[in-house]
């Protein structure tokens, strides 16, 4: 780790100022990204600003029946919320099969969020990386691809964003809320939060400099099945090479968003609109676009199966 | 039952041996990562200089003041500087779990988190658990059911597997959880799920169930 100064923050407004007029300042909450590839000197902060102490781990009922989800709530608390359980399962499921139980009684909703999207090369320091080094290239193009991107990709970077957290909110609608440096707030939906690459693949998000997540917002619950279906190499504790994110209705309507497949959760609604006529027909046009490695083409058969078997269980 | 002593003392040249197989066996980035000192040449660089702060820290119910450099991860200033040598260094990034330490009831990985975010915390190692004395009963049923081979990610699944029942206890769900809105059952398959984050190389796993298992099944 390069060396760096730490401070706790006072409030929101107060670590956004602070982060904003402090270069190479970061937030840091639960850390276990941060700290991970501050180790490699992959991320090398010289300021940090700890955001613990801002009391934003409380989840509250909004006036429209939704949630507001504090931004240091824990991933084991979110999942574990008694209404989260009740009225947003896929929420609880997605969660649940992200991490271990350790990584996840630390690790943050916004921080959750705010992992880097990332690859096996953008870990090795010794090769070059458009994220790590803009410009510099990307070794996955052409290298081992099986856990990489599908579809929204570029000649940048073919990464995949790895929370599955984030698929839920995808689906859910949620929306992220943050307050900026000059104190204002904003209202971000996750469709926008997550960027894909094309030739900026190290910025992720929408975020501006110094720009606080402060919570996340659930609207109303909307009801249904709520399925969240994660495949991987092995039974736990692994990323996804696909997941399948669901909320399907009594009527066979519904939603799906994608995890393991792209630089942000992938959820396309004209796609949405085929659910009633079965997987072949909602994958077909949601991954439409897909450009897959030889390595990865299976992802796109996996989807389709893996969504096949979802509204298997929905209607079950 | 094994006398109290006997087997923890037997182990502790086979721990050492497990240890050094560990260290030998690290890449050059984790050895790096090890070395809690600074890079020798980094005062001559130019850049942030290190930055020293102070902490306080409860640690097996005694309080610790320490002045440590920013960087210090909780696992460092365990075994640093405190000599609290039974959390033990595996792969330092949170993948292996052999780090876990139960931080004021909740267990996280001591690594991926630094000693300045725990002012004021209470942390729980293995040697505030139980001693050789007077073990926790999930030191005696691993030392039992031969929850281990080498040893060495044993203090991070014992202060794990205690944290986990209490979170079965507390009603929180896991991936396996067959209802969500139910209490979730004290089962293997619960118990293996939550376990994950807990990798034995020497593949003690069935052993560490069954430990558990046996404390989980005890009226407390």
């Amino acid at each position: 780790m390069t060396p760096f100064t730490y401070e706790r923050a006072g409030s929101p407004a107060e670590a956004a100022a602070t982060a904003a007029r402090t270069p190479g300042a970061k937030f840091i909450a639960g850390g276990t990204n941060l700290l991970d590839l501050m180790k490699l000197q992959i991320e090398t902060p010289s300021h940090l600003i700890d955001v613990n102490g801002l009391s934003l781990d409380t989840i509250a009922s909004t006036q429209d029946g939704g949630l507001r989800i504090g931004a240091l709530v824990s991933n084991t608390n979110l999942a574990a919320d008694a209404r989260v359980r009740r009225d947003y399962p896929l929420l609880s499921r997605a969660l649940l099969a992200g991490a271990s139980g350790q990584l996840r009684n630390k690790a943050t909703t916004a921080g959750n969020l705010l992992q880097r999207t990332r690859c096996p090369y953008f870990y090795d320091t010794a090769q070059p990386c458009n994220k790590r080094h803009p410009g510099s290239g990307c070794s996955a193009i052409g290298g081992v691809t099986r856990q990489l991107g599908v579809i929204g990709t570029s000649e940048a970077c073919i990464a995949t964003h790895p929370s599955d957290m984030a698929v839920a909110l995808s689906a859910l609608d949620a929306t992220v809320e943050t307050v900026k440096a000059d104190g204002a707030t904003r209202r971000i939906p996750m469709a926008d939060f997550h960027r894909l690459p094309g030739d900026t693949p190290h910025i992720e998000t929408a975020l501006e400099e110094g720009e606080l997540i402060t919570a996340v917002v659930l609207p109303k619950p909307v009801g249904g099945r709520h399925i969240y279906r994660k495949v991987r190499d092995r039974a736990s504790y692994a990323f996804a090479l696909v997941s399948v994110g669901a909320i399907i209705q009594p009527d066979g309507t519904g939603r799906v968003a994608l995890g393991g497949v792209a630089h942000k959760p992938w959820r396309l609604r004209a796609a949405e609109a085929e659910l009633p006529r079965g997987a072949h027909a909602v994958v077909e046009r949601l991954l439409a676009d897909a450009r897959p490695t030889r390595d990865n083409a299976f992802k796109i058969t996996l989807v389709e199966r893996t969504l096949k078997a979802v509204l298997h269980e929905a209607r079950g | 039952m094994l006398k109290d002593t006997g087997p923890v003392f037997s182990r502790r040249s086979v721990v050492a041996a497990g240890a050094m197989t560990a260290a030998a066996a690290m890449t050059s980035s984790q050895a790096r990562a090890q070395n809690r000192e600074p890079e020798p040449h980094a005062a001559h660089e130019e850049g942030p200089k290190v930055s020293q702060m102070k902490v306080r820290l409860t640690v097996n119910g005694s309080p610790y003041e320490l002045n440590l450099d920013t960087r210090t991860s909780l696992l460092d200033a365990l075994r640093e500087h405190l000599h609290l040598t039974g959390t033990k260094k595996g792969c330092d990034h949170g993948q292996c779990g052999a780090c876990t330490v139960i931080v004021d009831g909740v267990r996280i990985n001591s690594c991926l988190t630094l000693a300045v975010m725990h002012e004021g915390d209470r942390i729980t190692t293995i040697e505030g658990l139980g001693t050789p004395a007077r073990m926790h009963p999930m030191q005696a049923a691993f030392v039992k059911h031969d929850g281990y081979q080498c040893g060495y990610c044993t203090p991070g699944q014992i202060c794990s597997a205690v944290a986990v029942l209490d979170e079965i206890k507390a009603g929180v769900p896991s991936h396996v959880t067959a209802d969500l809105t139910a209490m979730p059952e004290l089962s293997v398959d619960e118990v293996r799920e939550r376990m994950s984050g807990n990798i034995c190389r020497c593949g003690a796993y069935s052993n560490i169930v069954e430990a558990i298992a046996e404390v989980a099944g005890r009226p407390t």
